[in-house]
């Protein structure tokens, strides 16, 4: 603020006119209106709100007024300097927006783009749906149990009942290390797991046995001389057939959805004793089709086999047959996979082309 | 076991009106798999025809045709005669005959034929007039079939042929036959007889047992019958190889004569060729009740016949023309009273005593032989047969007689033969055991409640004896179920006859489990973070040659002292089980590259043999044994060692190209990386040394250890070589890891450090060093001489070039501070720099730049 001015008779100064300083609003507002950047904006600042604006000036000559005049000028070029700077204040924040929505506009980038730098990996689908059943089964409490894939025949047979002259043992189906004399095969089921389990473990004993088992199969479309199983075993008093079925409805409804049918069928196993064959309601036709090739037109699926543990598998693995029974279950995980996502080629789940995981997402 | 319906029916009472499938259907429930389904193999227009002419005509070839007219009535759709190239000549105008037209379809031994009408030796032959064995009814091959042959002596039948008429229902082609499957504890399945029983307890039809009416008509044996003695000087498990021995004669047979055309049909339905009226007596005794029988020249067989087990350096010519040496495991018939063998008893026959064409009088031999005696002669000499086949699996010993016996009647009443009054009837089978069992067991088993009278009736049903004290039942099977021994058979009989389907659903009750265990974790953490790191998990066979490791650069000699070799590989040059999983993931990698995936990054989790030492052999034992502990302790210490690796390779573009500016190739660093990674993931840390091992370039290899040095694996990329002598390409980088290691690694607990808020300062500093100074030393010397407030230390920029000598590089680190009490002056992150650089210089000859 400068000090008073003695030098002029107030009456004369005529920058204090209400006109004047009306003007000079006018004029300043029109300036401000008319500013189409931002850099304009900043121009105009001196010359409407600098020192030597002209309602600076005139807030100048306040101080020489009379005291009786100061207040009425005072207000009033106060409230002039104010809508001034307030109308500054307002069209720096339009320009600002202008500029910022102008920026961003610019600032587009096409998202079509491709983007991959680096392409997600994928875990096996079989492993997959090993990870699958082997959660379902942690989810009801059993545990997940594994063992080596060459194995002793004493584990892979003789512990599971299977007789010295039974066919299996012969080599049309068992890899045998050599020499055969040695007792040592590529397992031919999870089913070892189920000795080595009860030997270790004891009972009651709720396990899955998940992992690779071996056939002399030559690969083909429908063949694979290393496939995938999962095994169940559950030993406690009181176990029935009844606790097997309703243990396979549940893998089945996992693995196939809520719904689908199974049956038990008798059959003949040398490990189990009742045996029965579990299939599955044919998910393709439903049993409707006689031409279905899904079913063979039989309306069923053969899962897998299952039974109640043979007594003499306990006495091998010393578990007392009079006070425990149980049950185990095995079948293929390649072919439930297959069921499940309608692989028809058996080679495209081993030959380790990656486009045929690149099918599916990290969960199945 | 394929099953003609018609001939189900004969012995148990199928309703009229169910079709095959029904009849599968209920087979299947009481636990006869259907294997398939199957009607003649003829399909299309075949009718019957009338020869109206024939012209004979002769060929350059030698051959005469004829060429006829035959009238298919309305069957060719115009009525007008059909003109029939035939090549045959047993027949003449005006004979019945059977045509099959154009768009028919034959079964033929030779495959699927389809007719039509074409061009041949000058005529357009429209059809073809069939004989037997075309249509798969038999084995008639001298000509065609005349139905007034075929039929003969049917007037009423063949009075209402006319032509036109469709003759596969006359023929029989029709028929349905259910194919079933037969498992092994069912050998009383393996005939008509058993499955026509099992029908029945399936759907309560009536079943006529046929062995019941032939037993009643068999002679007893007496004095004057064929001298059979039956000796054993090494039974099979402690039970005589034969116990049972019936043998019948018919003498004066014609062994031409025609195999009646039913029986010819029925064995043709059932899968069997029909051969000459003996041999398909035989086939067809075995297929209607299940006792296989073998038939003697009785000119060529001297008395006494002994069973006997074959002496060392005994040889055999058998009916096949293959001489073949004897194992002194086998079960003989012999002759000459022991001398010369003349068969493998329930194997095959010898050539000497074959009843051929000149055969007149026939020695049937119906006997029961042990099940692993037979088994095992029949594999030792590659010789499964249908006969084998039976008695593997048990077959009823009560039934020789009676089996004898039909065959006896239809030889006679076919081939116009005689029976001797003289029966032999050797051996005694040994009754079946009692087995006893609590009533309940069976609800005790199967979780549904039986009662008492259903269990006793349905054990009654199937054949048992049954007796009961109190809650106590003491059960004798029938004859014909071998299989039954324990009280767990019984149960699954009681389950089966009530139906598998009525076995109720319900989820037993875990005492809880502990989840997964730490392993299993951390393998879904590494395949997760390797899958989220751009690879693609695989697997496969775990099969490789000896060459394989010789291409990996690998020591052979050290690699097959760890494997082991198969004694049957699918491909004799693939023996080995593999090492390492490297050596099979390389035919992945080289797959995908050939379909066109050239930026691929694969891994592998899976086990590999580590044998350790000698291989020594796993003792094994008797089932239903507990084998010793150390008994035991032998069986697993000859399991060789198993441990689970982790591979990976990655080829091509790691970083790929694209609008956003070119890609970059996989190198070691990126290898090292995933090991880094997975370091991170399991918060185990690893460190990696320069190594150069194969299959690995010498000066690209990294050696993967833990803190405390314990060997993890090697990455590295594969050498030149490797990559040239396996068609990979160029520069592949690949690693194998020991999972095992990593996963006892990542057991310990990570300890929570209190985050510390002060300011962090940093300073950069540049080092010259040698190049041959591998960066880790450099920074640990810094991190030595940094002291505790050292937070990290990263490596921002390599440099070699003009500014420096060459062989030296400069390294630039940005090394941050922080202290857990106070903030760190200027000068004190200067001093610490300082003494930082003091130690590079010290340990790694490093110059401040």
């Amino acid at each position: 603020m400068s000090g008073p001015n003695t030098n002029f008779d107030p009456v004369e100064v005529a920058a204090l006119d209400p006109e004047t300083i009306d003007a000079a609003v006018t004029d300043a507002l029109t300036a401000i209106a008319s500013a189409a950047t931002l850099d304009d904006l900043k121009a105009l600042r001196s010359t409407h709100a600098g020192d030597r604006s002209p309602l600076a000036l005139a807030n100048r000559e306040i101080g020489a007024l009379p005291p009786s005049a100061k207040a009425e000028a005072g207000k009033r070029v106060g409230q002039a300097r104010a809508r001034v700077a307030q109308a500054f204040t307002t069209r720096q924040g339009e320009l600002e927006a202008e500029r910022d929505e102008r920026i961003l506009t610019e600032e587009a980038v096409d998202v079509t783009l491709p983007t991959a730098r680096r392409p997600l990996g994928r875990r096996h689908p079989i492993e997959l749906m090993s990870q699958r059943i082997a959660d379902l089964f942690v989810g009801m409490g059993w545990e997940i149990a594994e063992g080596p894939e060459i194995e002793a025949e004493w584990f892979n047979f003789d512990a599971l009942n299977f007789d010295a002259d039974h066919p299996a043992r012969q080599m049309q189906d068992t890899f045998y290390v050599d020499p055969p004399e040695d007792g040592l095969v590529l397992r031919t089921h999870t089913s070892p797991v189920q000795a080595r389990t009860l030997l270790e473990r004891g009972v009651p004993v709720y396990v899955a046995a998940i992992g690779r088992v071996f056939r002399t199969d030559e690969l083909d479309a429908t063949h694979m001389p290393a496939f995938h199983q999962v095994e169940g075993l559950a030993v406690d008093e009181g176990i029935t057939m009844a606790h097997l079925k309703g243990t396979l409805d549940r893998l089945a409804a996992e693995l196939f959805g809520e719904g689908v049918k199974t049956r038990l069928r008798p059959s003949f196993f040398p490990f189990t004793e009742p045996s029965a064959e579990v299939d599955l309601r044919c998910f393709v036709c439903g049993g409707s089709d006689p031409d279905c090739r899904t079913c063979k037109g039989t309306g069923w699926i053969e899962w897998g086999g299952c039974g109640m543990v043979n007594r003499n598998v306990l006495t091998a693995c010393g578990v007392d047959p009079d006070r425990y029974t149980g049950f185990a279950f095995g079948m293929g995980i390649d072919r439930a996979l297959m069921f499940r996502t309608g692989v028809s080629d058996m080679r495209d789940m081993i030959e380790g082309d990656v486009r045929f995981a690149a099918q599916f997402g990290m969960e199945i | 076991m394929r099953v003609p319906i018609d001939w189900l029916r004969e012995y148990v009472a199928v309703p009229h009106d169910a079709t095959g499938e029904q009849i599968a259907a209920d087979l299947v429930r009481i636990g006869l798999e259907e294997e398939g389904l199957h009607t003649g193999g003829v399909t299309g227009p075949l009718v019957v025809g009338r020869v109206l002419t024939m012209e004979p005509e002769p060929q350059k070839n030698g051959k005469t045709i004829n060429w006829c007219t035959v009238d298919v009535g309305d069957a060719n759709g115009t009525g007008e005669p059909q003109g029939i190239v035939c090549g045959a000549h047993n027949f003449a105008p005006g004979d019945l005959v059977a045509v099959i037209l154009p768009g028919g379809v034959l079964t033929t031994p030779q495959g699927r034929l389809e007719v039509g009408a074409r061009k041949t030796y000058g005529h357009v032959s429209a059809g073809m007039i069939c004989s037997e064995r075309e249509l798969g009814i038999g084995d008639d091959h001298d000509g065609i079939m005349v139905l007034g042959r075929r039929f003969a002596g049917q007037d009423d039948l063949l009075a209402g042929l006319t032509p036109g008429t469709d003759a596969i229902p006359l023929l029989g082609l029709d028929r349905e036959t259910v194919e079933v499957n037969v498992t092994p504890d069912r050998g009383y399945c393996f005939s008509v007889r058993g499955v026509a029983r099992e029908y029945s307890h399936a759907t309560g039809a009536e079943f006529t047992d046929p062995a019941l009416a032939l037993d009643a008509a068999a002679p007893p044996a007496n004095e004057a019958g064929f001298a059979v003695r039956l000796t054993d000087d090494d039974p099979v498990r402690g039970r005589p190889g034969c116990d049972r021995y019936v043998a019948r004669v018919v003498r004066g047979i014609d062994v031409a004569a025609p195999t009646p055309a039913w029986l010819a049909a029925r064995l043709t339905e059932a899968g069997m060729r029909p051969i000459s009226l003996p041999v398909d007596v035989t086939n067809y005794v075995m297929l209607g009740l299940g006792q296989p029988l073998h038939a003697f020249d009785l000119t060529t067989l001297e008395e006494p016949v002994v069973v006997r087990r074959a002496r060392a350096g005994e040889r055999l010519t058998t009916l096949d023309g293959v001489d073949r040496a004897l194992d002194t495991g086998d079960l003989l018939i012999t002759d000459h009273g022991g001398e010369r063998p003349v068969a493998i008893a329930g194997v095959m026959g010898g050539a000497q005593t074959e009843v051929g064409k000149g055969t007149h009088d026939v020695l049937v031999e119906a006997a029961h032989f042990e099940p692993v005696s037979i088994a095992r002669s029949a594999r030792r000499h590659r010789l499964p047969s249908e006969a084998s086949r039976r008695f593997e699996r048990g077959v009823d010993p009560a039934l020789a007689a009676a089996a004898a016996q039909l065959a006896v009647d239809l030889l006679v009443e076919h081939g116009g033969g005689v029976a001797d009054a003289g029966v032999t009837d050797v051996g005694t089978p040994d009754a079946p055991e009692a087995v006893t069992m609590p009533v309940d067991f069976p609800s005790r088993i199967v979780g549904v409640e039986y009662s008492a009278e259903e269990v006793v009736s349905i054990l009654r049903a199937i054949g048992c004896t049954v007796t009961r004290d109190a809650d106590e039942l003491t059960v004798v099977p029938p004859t014909w179920r071998p299989d039954l021994t324990t009280a767990a058979d019984l149960v699954e009989e009681v389950a089966r006859i009530h139906g598998y389907d009525r076995i109720p659903s319900a989820l037993p009750t875990p005492p809880g489990g502990a989840g997964l265990t730490h392993a299993q974790r951390v393998r879904r953490i590494v395949a997760d973070v390797l899958a989220g790191q751009g690879l693609f998990e695989v697997w496969g066979a775990p099969f490789v040659s000896a060459e394989r490791y010789a291409a990996l650069g690998l020591d052979v000699d050290a690699e097959l002292a760890r494997s082991v070799r198969l004694a049957n590989p699918l491909s004799d040059e693939q023996p080995l089980m593999r090492t390492r999983l490297l050596a099979t993931m390389v035919e992945a990698l080289r797959r995908n590259v050939a379909r066109g995936t050239r930026d691929v990054g694969l891994f592998e989790i899976g086990l590999v043999v580590d044998r350790r030492g000698e291989q020594r052999p796993a003792p094994t034992e008797d089932v239903g044994v507990r084998p010793s502990e150390e008994t035991l302790a032998e069986i697993r210490a000859a399991v060789p060692a198993q441990p689970r690796h982790l591979a990976f390779v990655l080829a091509g573009e790691r970083d790929r190209g694209g609008w956003w500016g070119p890609g970059r190739a996989a190198d070691v660093t990126d290898v090292v990386d995933l090991v880094r990674v997975l370091g991170v993931a399991l918060a185990v840390p690893v460190t990696t040394v320069a190594d150069g091992v194969a299959p690995y370039h010498p000066g690209r290899c990294a050696r993967v250890e833990l803190a405390d040095g314990t060997l993890v694996g090697h990455v590295g990329e594969l050498h030149p070589k490797v990559v040239a002598a396996l068609g990979l390409p160029a520069r592949s980088v690949a690693g194998e890891l020991d999972l095992d290691v990593l996963v006892t690694a990542a057991e310990p607990t990570v300890q929570a450090s209190t985050l510390v808020t002060f300011p962090m300062a940093q300073s950069d500093v540049a080092l010259v060093v040698d190049d041959a100074v591998p960066v880790a030393d450099v920074e640990a010397a810094l991190r030595e001489g940094a002291g505790e407030t050292l937070e990290t230390v990263s490596l921002f920029d390599v440099y070699r070039g003009d500014q420096l000598e060459p062989g030296r590089k400069s390294l630039a680190f940005r090394l941050t501070f922080r202290a857990a009490d106070r903030t760190l002056t200027t000068e004190e992150v200067s001093g610490l720099r300082d003494s930082a650089v003091a130690s590079a210089a010290r340990r790694t000859a490093a110059v401040q730049r």
